[in-house]
């Protein structure tokens, strides 16, 4: 067993099986379904809320999220622990890293540590903005979504895997090949 | 802060932790968490993203609506179809996760695996979640109010069986994989 958890390498096939039983248990047993961008507005609208509460309960998105319900709750749980999992995964193959600028950026980009995270900020919020409009992630609409065959989840498939293509050949080009 | 506790029931919190070690372990197994890994598959030199999702697809539809089938589970959890919103989102999407080179699950399983600028990442999508927040009014009235279909599923949508769709995506995948081992048997030879 051990021998297995240490290995650096799960064949994709075996990782995506797994997952998909991971659902029927979070269906199974808890009632869920995976997800967690949810949990990135549940943040923010906890940090805003330290600053300025009445700004967040008048808010008509962030109040849905955050007063009524417990702000750490089983998604946000999940994705602290998702950190977690990822770690001790590589602290057992010995394939931990500490990368700043990943290659493939560095060979488009040069090797600037300020511009990576500027280009990953920015990232991000593009990234949920786009999420929270269409409602869920890869893994709200792209796992769990997909295993429903919910519409609005194969819909966003569809347009991620378009967009994320288009845009990936346009930043970092055909050289990257 | 706020009406409700801070924090929900300690069983609930310890299911929700168990599922995030073994989702993040998985993830980081797999290679989907590296920024290499997720910009290869849009650049359509790494298959290990198209590879996971579709097998956890296809595994976990088989197994969600055969205990549907066998009374084993009540709820489904299907999002509601906004069309406009869940299309031009995953246009959005698809350009940041381009951009950051993880989704949000990747990016914190990518941190827990020691990538720094996936932790800029994670704090913009807490930046960026504030920030829908003020223009969800405008977007619910723009954009999401519009072609609402509920919670509609490709079987609900077309009056077919689920299973239908759950075999044809299945063979679809082995049709997808076979082809994809093929390819990188040659391109490694």
């Amino acid at each position: 067993m051990i021998c297995y958890l240490r290995q650096k390498n799960w064949s994709p096939y075996l990782v995506g099986s797994l997952l998909g039983m991971l659902s029927w248990a979070t269906f199974y047993f808890m009632d869920k379904a995976l997800g967690t961008s949810t949990s990135m507005v549940q943040a923010a609208g906890a940090v805003l809320g330290l600053f300025n509460e009445s700004l967040v309960r008048e808010n008509a998105y962030l109040s849905k999220y955050v007063v009524v319900k417990p702000v750490f709750d089983w998604q946000m749980a999940l994705v602290f622990s998702l950190a977690l999992g990822a770690y001790l995964s590589a602290k057992l193959s010995k394939s931990r890293i500490n990368e700043k600028v990943p290659t493939l950026w560095a060979n488009r980009f040069g090797p600037s540590v300020g511009k990576r995270y500027l280009a990953s900020f920015v990232g991000g919020i593009v990234l949920i903005f786009g999420a929270r409009l269409a409602g869920g992630c890869t893994s709200g609409h792209g796992i769990s979504g997909g295993l429903q065959l919910a519409l609005s989840s194969w819909v966003f498939l569809v347009a991620m895997f378009a967009a994320g293509l288009a845009s990936a050949f346009a930043i970092y080009g055909k050289g990257a090949r | 802060m706020f009406d409700s506790s801070f924090f929900a029931a300690p069983t609930e919190l310890l299911l929700g932790a168990i599922t995030g070690i073994v989702f993040g372990f998985l993830l980081q197994k797999s290679g989907v968490s590296r920024f290499e890994t997720i910009v290869g598959q849009f650049l359509l030199r790494d298959h290990r993203v198209i590879k996971v999702m579709l097998t956890a697809i296809v595994v976990g539809g088989i197994g969600i609506y055969g205990m549907r089938d066998l009374g084993l589970i009540e709820n489904l959890h299907v999002k509601n179809a906004q069309l406009y919103g869940n299309a031009l989102g995953g246009l959005i999407f698809g350009v940041g996760m381009a951009l950051l080179g993880y989704c949000p699950g990747t990016a914190v399983a990518a941190i827990g695996e020691g990538s720094r600028h996936a932790i800029i990442g994670v704090l913009g999508m807490v930046f960026g979640a504030g920030l829908f927040a003020q223009v969800y009014p405008w977007m619910k009235s723009a954009l999401l109010q519009e072609a609402d279909l509920g919670a509609a599923t490709l079987a609900s949508a077309t009056g077919l069986s689920e299973w239908l769709f759950i075999a044809a995506l299945a063979v679809l995948a082995l049709v997808l994989f076979a082809a994809l081992e093929r390819h990188e048997k040659r391109a490694r030879s």
